[in-house]
């Protein structure tokens, strides 16, 4: 069965594109990424599954029942991060958490302690004391505990350390073992490729792809910068190589295969700096679109 | 049943202010009551001074001098309607608009809960919180009018009926202070809205009153349930409770529709 289904999601703010004609399925037990720079989209159709937001056309499926109708039901499964976390200020976090426990059936009290504890989260402190990364971790609780089937992450990791990151980022895989499906909205590559089996693109509003993660790794372009002498000679036409700009002191060019090519002709160089880079999302899109 | 004792608890501290604030300050104007009803005659002399209009303004009338224990009460009543609407428009705008305000409609709205349960439960929490004053307020009037009267006279019913005006009252500011809030893209400051309301109203009662024309009165609830008219005559006036049921029961109706149907954005 599917967890997540899109029929022809469309979004309207009066005259302005939210999303248009969105399509895609995500399958039960899948880490699915959601990926594309801001204003794209990747908001408004998280949001039109928790029926925060009204299509203007097409529909949203959730584990078979559609998520407007049956919005409250539906949203027994889910857990959702939103990007900006603000909750009731003047609340201690354990209050929060038990408030946010009461709209659920069963009893999440353990559960909420396991995940502050994994994430060391300080129950007892007040939520407008806390500082943003903090206030990230009451989110990333507040969106587990009742072990949802179904986990919506928009941009969830601005705001945490990169060990945090680290540990929430095991949390996930750890309920995904346990059967949950994931939604991982984001506008980083990296995490998203770390994370996810696969990965919708959207740009103005539409998904323009729908992509294996593993393949999209095996297609994986880099982003050379080569600063040194004499650069000028035409060694970098090799294939594979796109994008290419040569001047005498400085080289850039993109690159997708078996680097140790690209290694072997450097090697000859003399260089005085040398960055290989992800290239950005702008970069990938250029690339997979134009 | 969450939602409601979790927002009775926000609301903890402001109904704890009103209703200190409304009832001690009708208790305190009454207790000037005495001073005035020993020298009935200089007072009203000292009244006699004012422009008719100018009383009129505060819903005085001639039948009701002020040195009366009814005509008094008559403008201290009326003095403390403006709180009291203004407390019931606070409530009633920030109601639904205080989740998007304060960034929390995120976490509110994705709980397994439908934006009906929602509405009634935050509804019923201001009106529990609204009924808690209205009862402290209903108290003190009439411990202040037990210990304040002398040897004035004044019939009892008119009183308990005045006092059963406070809940229509209430209830309207709270249903316009809702529809304002979802009619509205978003609501900056609460204050401004319900100060323009309770005030405006009021001094749109006042200038029916001044220049007495009659179609003005339709436009505020301080005109609906007027306190001397209830003192003077005993009985509601059915046009005007007519009047306001029905602003309050499609207020409402129709804030329940466009909250229903509101897109909650993200930053």
């Amino acid at each position: 069965m599917n967890a997540i289904e899109f029929n022809d999601l469309t979004k309207y703010y009066g005259k302005v594109r939210g999303c248009e004609n969105i399509n895609f399925q995500v399958k039960e037990g899948e880490i699915f990424g959601f990926i594309g720079p801001n204003g794209a989209g990747k908001s408004t159709t998280i949001r039109t599954m928790l029926s925060l937001i009204y299509p203007t056309s097409g529909s949203v499926t959730i584990f078979g029942k559609d998520a407007i109708k049956y919005g409250s039901e539906v949203r027994k499964d889910i857990g959702y991060l939103p990007s900006e976390i603000f909750y009731y200020d003047r609340m201690k976090v354990i209050d929060l958490l038990k408030y946010s426990a009461s709209f659920y059936d069963h009893d999440c009290t353990d559960r909420i302690h396991e995940l502050s504890e994994i994430m060391e989260l300080d129950l007892n402190r007040k939520i407008q004391d806390l500082s943003y990364g903090n206030k990230k971790k009451v989110g990333i609780v507040q969106g587990l505990l009742h072990s949802p089937k179904l986990i919506v992450l928009d941009e969830p990791t601005s705001g945490l350390d990169p060990l945090m990151q680290q540990k929430f980022f095991n949390l996930i895989v750890e309920e995904n073992k346990k059967g949950a499906t994931v939604l991982f909205s984001s506008h980083i590559l990296s995490e998203v490729q770390q994370l996810c089996n696969r990965v919708a693109i959207i740009k103005d509003g539409n998904i323009v792809s729908i992509q294996d993660v593993k393949a999209m790794k095996r297609d994986n372009y880099k982003k050379f910068t080569i600063r040194g002498e004499d650069l000028n000679h035409g060694k970098f036409q090799v294939e594979g190589v796109t994008e290419l700009k040569v001047r005498e002191d400085k080289v850039t060019f993109f690159f997708k295969g078996d680097v140790n090519q690209i290694v072997k002709i450097i090697a000859e160089l003399k260089l005085t700096d040398i960055i290989v880079e992800e290239p950005t999302l702008e970069e990938i899109f250029m690339h997979y679109y134009e | 049943m969450n939602i409601y004792k979790f927002e009775l608890k926000m609301l903890k501290s402001s109904i704890l202010i009103w209703g200190l604030a409304i009832p001690l300050s009708l208790f305190m104007y009454l207790a000037f009551y005495p001073t005035i009803s020993a020298d009935t005659s200089a007072f009203d002399a000292l009244m006699e001074n004012y422009p008719e209009e100018l009383l009129a303004f505060f819903g005085m009338r001639p039948e009701l001098p002020m040195s009366s224990l009814p005509g008094y009460l008559t403008i201290t009543f009326g003095m403390m309607q403006i709180p009291i609407a203004i407390q019931a428009a606070n409530y009633g705008i920030a109601m639904l608009s205080v989740e998007e305000r304060e960034m929390t409609a995120d976490f509110l709205l994705s709980k397994p809960i439908s934006r009906t349960k929602i509405l009634i439960s935050k509804f019923l929490a201001s009106f529990t919180s609204l009924t808690i004053v209205n009862i402290a307020f209903a108290g003190a009037t009439l411990l202040a009018i037990q210990l304040f009267k002398g040897d004035a006279t004044i019939e009892m019913n008119h009183i308990y009926l005045l006092l059963t005006t406070t809940v229509f009252f209430q209830l309207f500011f709270v249903s316009i202070g809702m529809l304002i809030s979802v009619s509205v893209k978003k609501v900056e400051s609460v204050i401004s809205y319900s100060m323009a309301l309770g005030f405006g109203l009021y001094i749109v009662f006042g200038l029916k009153s001044t220049v007495g024309t009659g179609f003005l009165a339709y436009l505020s609830p301080y005109a609906y349930f007027e306190p001397a008219e209830i003192l003077i005559n005993g009985t509601y006036n059915l046009v005007y409770t007519i009047i306001c049921s029905f602003v309050i029961v499609s207020s409402f109706v129709l804030s329940y529709v466009l909250y229903k149907r509101r897109n909650i954005h993200s930053l």
